[in-house]
């Protein structure tokens, strides 16, 4: 019996890795394509063409569609097969749709830095505005993406900011700047958690500083490590799953976390959100078509129907996200204290993170550094 | 068909399957990784096939030398504990009549047919500040205490979780152990503690060693105690190689932490089986 075990165990880190590799063992060398991007005009589409021929594939993360949306794409767009393929994290779908070879995938759902980096090595189809009749139920606002303005390649999907979620019946003081979570008062003292993932790790240093949230600036970055060097014996924990649970249970006070993510409308406990005074970030997360996609009429009609505002609206009254879509949000009812009823200008008060190609490794030092000290 | 012909034939029908399995899951993989080592990495993830040592240079590198260091040290007192805590319990489980040992073993097996996360998120609500046990405590008047997000937390539930890899192959070797052996150490006038120093220790350092291998290998690579109970505050190699594949998209430097774990790990079998043979 040991001996089974064993030979099941020791391999299993590398199997996992090497899994991941495997995935990808069709061809790395698109990895490396020269930047061409999009602006070249791409073949014209033909709005007529006959969707019952097409099927389409597309890669979401879990939950962040109803569980009904085959079967009801299939029914109003008429196209032949609708496949779901789940990704956990932007960086799995990236790994999915760049590493060459026939990923099939036809519609993607990434956050908006990503669809940016997905942009720049030449892989998206621009959006064709004229087969999305219903970009017209975006405010206005959702067309002013820094990332990309006008939706030339990508469509967003939801958005939102990063904040404090705090318990309001047990801080001692109501949270107003991103220094009450990096330096807490005493009765917060290890009550207070940080995200984990590298580029919201840095935010709350970042803003406190006054810098933008996509600095590659050396100095910058090392002023950082310092302060959440000094924050860290102060923290109960680095976390981006399960901040909500902790803030309910009462272990933490106040923690860093995305809007959507932040249990508001809790039943038992009192629980408020606040976007620090020194700002924070816009993040979208965005639909985009691929080059690759030999469907690319059934992606046009796909992102069209999501924008219906009958079917749009589910992601704001099942995920909690708010969705850029106006005539949705209209159609959204909205609970006291809920923070879907937060406005798209002061939304846009947020500053977009960006994909920062090379200097994204900086951050990834950064926060091995920060976790390994 | 000739007789050897046949048994030739059987033996690879039998074995065919395992080995597809080896090879196209286990080696090619690891080929793979191996081979990335020697390669830049590519924006998205992936590899860009142009050579550089830069990799194994950056091992070097001393914020992964402490990582390194740092696991090491949370993977060793882990399999010490579990050694201390493992042995006792297989030697009592030899000692118990037939039926019991099944009952026994059959317990100790038992927390493996939960899923590993879950019962990694039990310890939370065991130990958290508001947890079962400091409200227990609170309640006789005491703490609370600091039990979670710290690397006492991670030990604990890297002993929790691998001590039945400490248990079994020791119950193995001591069950193993002809009792005449101890019997006649006693009747040359040897002490208990003595019989054990001399005898039983001696013979059944395999099985301690494979129990001590089985422990150590999966804590040095394990990723989700130290984010879960460690509250993310310590990083282990596992947490690196993790970071390096996902978040970091930087295929070639995870792959060159994944192999100086495996070299690392290769000793440590050569080692075991050494003292295996000599036992």
């Amino acid at each position: 019996m040991s001996r089974t075990r064993f030979t099941r165990r020791l391999p299993a880190a590398v199997a996992v890795a090497g899994l991941a590799l495997a995935a990808a063992a069709c061809g790395g060398e698109s990895t490396n394509s020269a930047e061409t991007a999009t602006q070249a005009t791409a073949a014209a589409l033909n709005p007529n063409a006959d969707l019952t021929k097409q099927s389409l594939a597309v890669t979401v993360w879990d939950g962040y569609t109803p569980e009904e949306l085959q079967a009801m794409v299939k029914k109003e767009l008429k196209i032949k097969e609708l496949t779901v393929t789940l990704h956990e994290t932007n960086e799995v779908a990236m790994t999915k749709l760049t590493a060459g070879g026939d990923h099939g995938i036809d519609v993607a759902f990434v956050s908006g830095q990503y669809a940016q980096a997905l942009n720049e090595q030449g892989l998206l189809e621009p959006i064709h505005p004229e087969l999305i009749p219903n970009l017209a139920n975006l405010y206005p606002e959702a067309t002013q993406l820094s990332y990309d303005k006008g939706n030339k390649y990508s469509v967003p999907y939801t958005w939102g900011t990063t904040g404090i979620c705090y318990r309001s019946d047990l801080v001692k003081k109501k949270p107003t700047s991103w220094n009450d979570l990096l330096k807490p008062p005493a009765w917060a003292d290890k009550k207070v958690t940080l995200m984990t993932t590298e580029r919201w790790l840095a935010l709350p240093a970042l803003k406190s500083l006054g810098f933008s949230v996509n600095t590659d600036k050396d100095e910058e970055i090392a002023k950082v490590k310092e302060v959440l060097l000094a924050a860290k014996p102060h923290l109960l924990a680095f976390d981006d799953t399960t901040f909500g649970d902790k803030l309910i249970s009462g272990e933490a006070l106040m923690v860093e976390a995305w809007d959507g993510w932040c249990p508001t409308t809790h039943e038992k406990q009192n629980i408020e959100f606040k976007v620090p005074k020194e700002g924070s970030d816009l993040w979208v997360d965005t639909m985009v078509i691929m080059k690759s996609s030999k469907n690319k009429e059934a992606a046009h009609a796909f992102i069209n129907y999501i924008l219906n505002p009958e079917v749009h609206r589910w992601a704001a009254e099942n995920i909690n996200y708010k969705v850029p879509n106006k005539a949705a949000m209209e159609k959204v009812k909205i609970a006291p204290g809920s923070l879907l009823g937060i406005k798209p200008a002061e939304l846009l008060n947020g500053e977009s993170i960006i994909d920062l190609g090379q200097a994204s490794t900086k951050f990834t030092r950064l926060s091995s550094e920060i976790t390994a000290s | 068909m000739s007789p050897s012909r046949g048994r030739r034939l059987g033996a690879f029908v039998f074995l065919s399957p395992g080995l597809t399995y080896l090879i196209v899951l286990l080696l090619v993989p690891l080929a793979m990784v191996l081979s990335y080592t020697v390669f830049q990495r590519g924006r998205f993830g992936g590899v860009v096939y142009e050579f550089t040592t830069e990799n194994f240079s950056r091992l070097f590198d001393p914020l992964y030398l402490s990582v390194v260091v740092e696991s090491l040290k949370l993977a060793g007192l882990a399999t010490l504990i579990a050694l201390l805590v493992g042995y006792p319990t297989a030697y009592l489980i030899t000692r118990l009549p037939g039926r019991w040992k099944t009952v026994a073993l059959v317990m100790i097996v038992l927390p493996f047919w939960t899923n590993f996360i879950i019962r990694v998120y039990a310890w939370i609500i065991l130990l958290n500040g508001e947890g079962l046990i400091n409200s227990g405590l609170e309640a006789i008047g005491l703490g609370p205490y600091e039990l979670l997000y710290n690397q006492g937390a991670i030990v604990t539930g890297l002993v929790y979780s691998y001590l039945p890899l400490m248990v079994l192959p020791l119950y193995a070797t001591i069950e193993k152990l002809d009792p005449q052996l101890r019997e006649a150490s006693a009747n040359l006038g040897a002490s208990g503690f003595t019989t054990f120093r001399k005898v039983t220790l001696p013979l059944t350092l395999p099985g301690v060693m494979t129990g001590s291998l089985f422990v150590f290998v999966p804590s040095l690579g394990n990723f989700v105690i130290p984010e879960m109970l460690g509250g993310g505050k310590s990083a282990m190699v596992g947490n690196l190689i993790r970071k390096e594949f996902l978040s970091a998209r930087d295929w070639p430097f995870g792959s060159t932490l994944a192999l100086a774990l495996i070299a690392a790990l290769l000793v440590l079998l050569v080692v075991q089986a050494w003292v295996a043979r000599r036992a």
